[in-house]
């Protein structure tokens, strides 16, 4: 019964052979991956101890980070269809009783490496590269302390988002979640000394404290179910007993579900990630857009075996996902703060996302991530850099134009060029991404996720809409902003200060249109970013419109295999038959079968039976996905850029009306829902902190530790009396006493003597 | 209650005489102490009652033929002067501060 004493083996052993056969050499420095970030983490704590002030944190993130995207894009040519399980070095290994299977526990910190976790680790180093360079010249203003906080923190999310991934059981998945989570948390804190983002830093945290509880439990339940977390064995265990209907079988996937709500911000936990935007923009782009937030995609897509038992847990996947597109689609279209919009736009992608698992396409799924990545980064990135040049404005109704300001004509043209992608354009990446996820939808085997395909539809109207009304309010028009209130971005413009220069130099500007900023510093000059805001702009453009790649070329050549299919078919991921075992069956048959005719194939025979208004689901969703868009993003241009007032007419002619002002009111007060969640949750909560906390101040401190500090005094001051302070007084008690003790003494030795 | 321990007879005169003086000093300081309020007085009492403690001893010494009642009144007094010392300064310094001799001045030294 007792267990074998932890053997804690902490030798380093990078490049420990593999355990598979067709091993490549490549394959032994996987493990460069996590170790440089980490490497550059512990570098950028050692700059902050020697109180460098250069950018030479930023140099080594960027270079740590490229190492790792160069490690993964080596992996990308070497792993095959075949899992390949790479020991760092063994961590715990407990055994008890004969130590058979239910009568140990091992979690090494080995690597997973199958095709999902390259792909995934392909956009996460390659994004976090880029945005780290991006953030070298964003957070210039900061050099020296935060400058070297704010790249540690990211080094270490890159490492724990690689332990995460690439991490071979589930407690390393564990250990990352939990290391993204600090991350994200000490990124989101970074303007410590503000109390929104304090306050956002501690709600995301405390939020997603409530899934992990639900990842934790389900780690434990998986072992106890199948006596392992290692994901080799634990396929191999699933395979051997499949659609377990025990208890614990059937709770590991609403365990995981909550777990993934939470980082991945879906319904009832979406409420941090919008706040979240508290933190500097790059971490927006690259964590709470671009890869942390698609860990729960991640999540269950691995554990996509565990959810196949489960086919109830998988409908309440898609409807949460679906119902969080579309509330989160309706608060964005509300919002005037152009980073929440795309906060809730997120949010919203995150739930097609979650729809996409819900109804079994993994592979629509990561291809939305993979998409979503970076039109998303590119969207936050260009807000960045808008609101770097505009100090820190970022409301919707007070930047217009911004195409025609002189320095920001590249970051505007990419940031529409973002606003089609994310409303899922015809043709664009977005667009096939979106179209898997709505056709598997129309044609899951689970009817009662059908009505997710006309929900996702509106969802992606309202996309079109909400995005457009940034891009066309923002980019186009008549040329006018107000800055912000952040004056650290414009130090470099000592110029403008001083109000009799400002006066003077006030026609220059005039001709610009902009009305001119009597403001304490002066004339208001937006500076446009240079190059390493620049270069990453458009490199992740580049990365938007390749994504589209796999799609296209499937499009032309019906034989060609869509790569990203091709990656998640061949991993656990794919429809709960884990690659490896497919491997091991029939190896080529299986794959070739998965990847290259699944489009044809399987979807096409589904697509007979589910006729969508009397077409085939592929091009019904097309045609009416693209009309969906189109209308969006009409109604955007006309209410938005052509007849600007019919905006606020609109929403004036809402408001009057008694029927329909709950839905203005609700959306720009985001329904409620952090009003609710302070009613429900805080509120008694801190009832019953308020009632422990009189418990221990009236009963603990005042009456038992007060009560005996209390009780000296009180016999003192009983006695005090005694101590007139008159020497005589004294004097005759002593005597007296001294008398008593006589008479007595005398009594006795007369009674004795008699 | 030795029995090889010499003793006088009991009213042996001289020892009486002896007790009946300690007794009176004794009684005389402590009358006087309790009674006056001047310090130099009180100390003057005290060191009366010192004499009759010291008188009883001695006197119980020659009833019990025994030379150690005298030996420890000799240190009593030596005792005592160095204690007189102490005591006069003590009264000199409380004398300035108050510019009176009178013990009730100290009452302030009181608990309450």
């Amino acid at each position: 019964m007792i267990a074998a004493p932890a053997m804690l083996s902490s030798v380093l052993a990078l490049a420990q052979g593999p355990l598979d056969a067709q091993a490549a050499p490549e394959l032994r420095w996987a493990g460069l991956a996590l170790l440089l970030p980490l490497v550059s983490g512990v570098l950028c704590l050692l700059c902050g101890w020697l109180k460098v002030r250069s950018k030479l944190p930023a140099a080594l993130t960027i270079a740590a980070l490229g190492g790792a995207f160069a490690t993964i894009l080596r992996l990308q040519g070497v792993v095959g269809e075949t899992p390949v399980v790479i020991n760092l070095f063994d961590w715990i290994s407990w055994t008890w009783g004969d130590g058979s299977r239910f009568h140990g526990f091992t979690a090494n910190v080995d690597l997973y490496v199958d095709r999902l976790t390259v792909f995934w680790m392909l956009f996460v180093t390659g994004l976090g590269t880029l945005i780290a360079l991006y953030a070298s010249e964003y957070m210039e203003s900061d050099v020296g302390k935060g400058y070297t906080r704010f790249f540690g923190a990211v080094s270490i999310f890159l490492f724990a988002m690689g332990c995460l991934v690439m991490g071979g059981n589930l407690v390393m998945l564990y250990l990352g979640w939990e290391g993204v989570g600090l991350a994200s948390y000490l990124l989101i804190g970074y303007y410590f000394t503000k109390p929104e983002a304090v306050a956002a830093a501690k709600k995301a945290f405390i939020v997603n404290r409530i899934g992990d509880l639900g990842l934790a439990l389900a780690l434990f339940l998986t072992w106890q179910c199948y006596g392992t977390v290692e994901y080799a064995a634990l396929w191999k265990a699933i395979e051997a007993a499949p659609a377990s209907s025990e208890w614990t079988a059937q709770a590991i996937p609403w365990l995981l579900m909550l777990g993934a709500f939470g980082k991945s911000a879906q319904l009832p936990l979406y409420v941090w990630l919008p706040d979240a935007m508290e933190g500097p923009t790059p971490v927006s782009a690259l964590i709470h857009a671009a890869t942390m937030v698609t860990a729960g995609v991640y999540l269950i897509a691995r554990m996509f075996p565990l959810f196949i038992v489960n086919p109830d847990a998988l409908a309440a996947v898609a409807w949460v996902g679906g119902l969080t597109a579309l509330l989160a689609a309706t608060i964005g279209m509300a919002q005037y703060d152009m980073k929440r919009i795309w906060a809730y736009s997120t949010i919203s992608q995150l739930g097609y996302m979650f729809l996409g698992l819900g109804v079994g396409t993994t592979f629509g799924a990561s291809y939305h991530v993979f998409t979503h990545a970076f039109f998303k980064a590119l969207l936050f990135l260009t807000a960045g850099a808008v609101m770097h040049g505009f100090a820190g404005q970022l409301d919707i109704r007070k930047l217009s134009g911004l195409l025609k300001v002189p320095g920001f004509r590249l970051v505007s043209l990419l940031a529409v060029l973002g606003c089609f992608w994310l409303a899922a354009f015809p043709f664009t990446a977005a667009f096939f991404s979106k179209d898997e996820i709505l056709v598997s939808a129309f044609t899951a085997k689970d009817e009662r996720v059908h009505v997710l395909g006309w929900i996702g539809l509106v969802v992606a109207a309202l996309t079109a809409y909400y995005t457009f009304r940034v891009g066309f309010r923002v980019f186009f028009g008549p040329v006018k902003y107000e800055p912000g209130d952040e004056h650290h971005g414009h130090d470099d413009h000592d110029h403008a200060h001083g109000g009799h220069d400002a006066n003077a130099s006030h026609g220059g500007h005039a001709q610009h249109g902009q009305h001119a900023q009597h403001g304490h510093h002066g004339e208001f000059h937006p500076h446009g970013p240079r190059w390493a805001i620049r270069v990453p702009l458009v490199l992740i453009a580049v990365g938007a419109i390749l994504a589209g790649w796999p799609s296209y070329r499937t499009m032309l050549d019906h034989d060609a295999p869509n790569w990203v299919k091709t990656q998640v078919a061949q991993s656990s991921a794919y429809q709960g038959a884990p690659a490896g075992d497919h491997a091991t069956h029939g190896g080529h048959d299986a794959v070739s079968h998965d990847a290259a005719h699944a489009d044809h194939a399987d979807d096409a025979h589904a697509d007979h039976e589910h006729l969508v208004l009397g077409m085939d689901a592929h091009t019904a969703v097309g045609r009416l996905g693209s009309l969906a868009c189109i209308a969006g993003i009409l109604v955007s241009l006309y209410l938005h850029l052509i007849n600007r007032g019919a905006a606020d007419a609109l929403r004036r002619a809402l408001m009057g009306s008694i029927a329909t002002r709950w839905i203005v009111v609700g959306a720009e007060r985001k329904w409620m829902v952090d009003e609710f969640y302070d009613w429900v949750i805080r509120l008694p909560l801190r009832l019953v902190a308020n009632i422990l906390s009189a418990i221990d101040e009236l009963l603990l401190d005042a009456g038992i530790v007060n009560g005996l500090g209390a009780l000296p005094a009180a016999v003192g001051r009983i006695f005090r009396p005694l101590y007139g302070g008159v020497v005589q007084g004294y004097a005759v008690t002593m005597a007296g006493g001294v008398a008593l003790v006589a008479a007595w003494v005398i009594w006795i030795w007369l009674r004795g003597a008699n | 209650m030795n029995p090889i321990d010499p003793q006088l007879p009991p009213g042996d005169p001289l020892v009486m005489l002896g007790l009946l003086a300690s007794a009176i000093l004794f009684a005389v300081g402590i009358v006087g102490f309790l009674s006056r309020r001047n310090m130099i007085t009180m100390f003057l009492c005290t060191e009366l009652m010192f004499q009759g403690a010291g008188l009883a001893m001695i006197s119980y010494g020659r009833q019990h033929m025994d030379l150690s009642g005298q030996v420890f009144v000799i240190f009593i007094l030596t005792v005592a002067a160095a204690e007189a010392a102490l005591a006069l300064g003590l009264v000199v310094l409380l004398y300035r501060r108050k510019e009176t001799l009178s013990a009730e001045a100290w009452k302030e030294l009181a608990e309450s």
